[in-house]
């Protein structure tokens, strides 16, 4: 039976960790799968856990009271989805749902934040790479603001 | 950039063509097709060149060729209503006349591909200056290694080509990638800005020439995300869009520092325009 280390050691997220913080992610992980249409959180609700996609595809979704919803961001394999959990109040902030059948390996936000807390250097390494995270999707939220491709700019 | 194609006859005189087809791309992006009245071979172009339209009465305008290479007797351009030139340009019949000057301009660096991977990155309507380009690659498969294009556009209902898009992507070691801003709930392909799609996108910098077309803020970010990549800035190219008037570098209202861009451009290569793309005042 295929362990979940070697999925986490070899997710691009995790790539170059440490193999005993691997060993620590690894009791905090079990794989998930979803079908298409599945939601997988909504806004509001209790944020407390991430995944790691490994195959199929999430979409992530705005809505505004009179307003259909949109998709903000797509999310594919090798990505991550979800960091409300690592920051209070611990709430998501948005709805996903499965785009295409999906598989993930779930991260049990709360037991990684104990091992974080006990351990900071595993609470250093798992801060750098969401910031990384975060960073990226910021620049691409500002692109997005920017509406480039408006006839109105 | 490869060597301009240019007409016989006097640059400044335009020629007669006839509207064959108005077909609406979106809801404000139209395809022209026309043809020479006079002149049944019509004019060579080089992917990536432009001609300037005259709608008469009304007014003349830069438009970038976005047809085939190989079919010069026909010319097919791909022009967004938004003013006044465009409007009557985009709501002409078929049988009316337009004047065409040129084809003007440096191409796409189809020479410089050669016998490496293609990447083309297009943004919005700017994926109508590139088609010529894919479908040179498309028509000399051999010449050519891998394929791919990356393309973002607002929404779904803003998409060029949708058909073509698919259609590209059937073909032998062809990559396409297409991604929206925002998304319905009932659109199922990729949202996000363009850069998101490099990550999907199996790129070999060492071998590979990158053409982008689009605003000129996305070109940079796309720019700094192929460099990110592993791609030399001299294996960067982009299309540059200005007030194009005379299209032979004579008037100057295309100026953009020392190059012109009718004449010198509107390909350019990164390495060229690189700190201007970050200038505020230009």
């Amino acid at each position: 039976m295929e362990t979940l280390e070697p999925i986490i050691a070899n997710h691009p997220f995790f790539a170059g960790l440490d193999g005993g913080f691997t060993n620590l992610m690894v009791g905090c992980a079990s794989n998930v799968r979803f079908q298409a249409g599945d939601y997988i959180f909504k806004e509001g609700d209790p944020a407390n856990t991430f995944y790691l996609i490994r195959e199929g595809r999430v979409a992530v979704e705005v809505f505004a009271p009179q307003h259909k919803p949109i998709i903000v961001a797509t999310l594919g394999v090798g990505e991550i989805l979800g960091w409300s959990w690592l920051l209070p109040p611990y709430h998501w902030k948005n709805h996903a749902h499965a785009v295409e059948d999906t598989r993930a390996i779930a991260l049990d936000g709360k037991c990684l934040r104990t091992k974080c807390e006990q351990n900071h250097d595993l609470g250093y390494e798992v801060l750098k790479r969401f910031a990384r995270i975060i960073e990226q999707r910021l620049e691409a939220t500002r692109l997005q603001l920017l509406d480039v491709y408006s006839a109105r700019r | 950039m490869t060597m301009a194609t240019t007409t016989t006859t006097d640059p400044m005189l335009p020629r007669p063509y006839l509207v064959r087809q108005v077909a609406k791309e979106t809801p404000d992006i139209f395809t022209l097709t026309l043809e020479p009245e006079n002149d049944p071979n019509g004019d060579m172009f080089l992917p990536g060149q432009f001609s300037m339209l005259w709608v008469f009465g009304v007014g003349e305008l830069p438009i970038s060729i976005s047809g085939d290479p190989a079919s010069p007797d026909r010319l097919v351009y791909t022009v967004r209503s938004v003013g006044q030139a465009t409007h009557s340009l985009v709501s002409q019949r078929v049988g009316e006349s337009v004047g065409v000057r040129g084809p003007f301009g440096a191409g796409w660096p189809a020479e410089v591909a050669r016998n490496r991977d293609v990447i083309v990155v297009a943004g919005g309507i700017g994926l109508a200056p590139l088609r010529p380009l894919i479908y040179h690659v498309l028509g000399n498969r051999r010449d050519y290694k891998r394929l791919v294009v990356l393309y973002g556009a607002r929404s779904p209902r803003e998409l060029l080509y949708r058909k073509e898009l698919a259609s590209w992507a059937r073909h032998h070691e062809t990559q396409v990638l297409v991604t929206v801003d925002y998304g319905g709930l009932g659109w199922r392909g990729h949202v996000g800005v363009v850069t998101t799609l490099f990550k999907y996108a199996r790129l070999q910098a060492p071998r590979s020439v990158a053409m982008i077309c689009g605003p000129e803020i996305m070109m940079r970010f796309v720019a700094r995300e192929l460099e990110a990549q592993g791609l030399a800035r001299d294996d960067i190219y982009l299309s540059m869009e200005r007030n194009m008037k005379c299209g032979v570098g004579l008037c100057g209202h295309c100026q953009y520092e020392k190059h012109f861009v009718c004449k010198d451009g509107p390909v350019f290569r990164y390495e060229q325009v690189r700190s201007l793309l970050e200038k505020y005042e230009l």
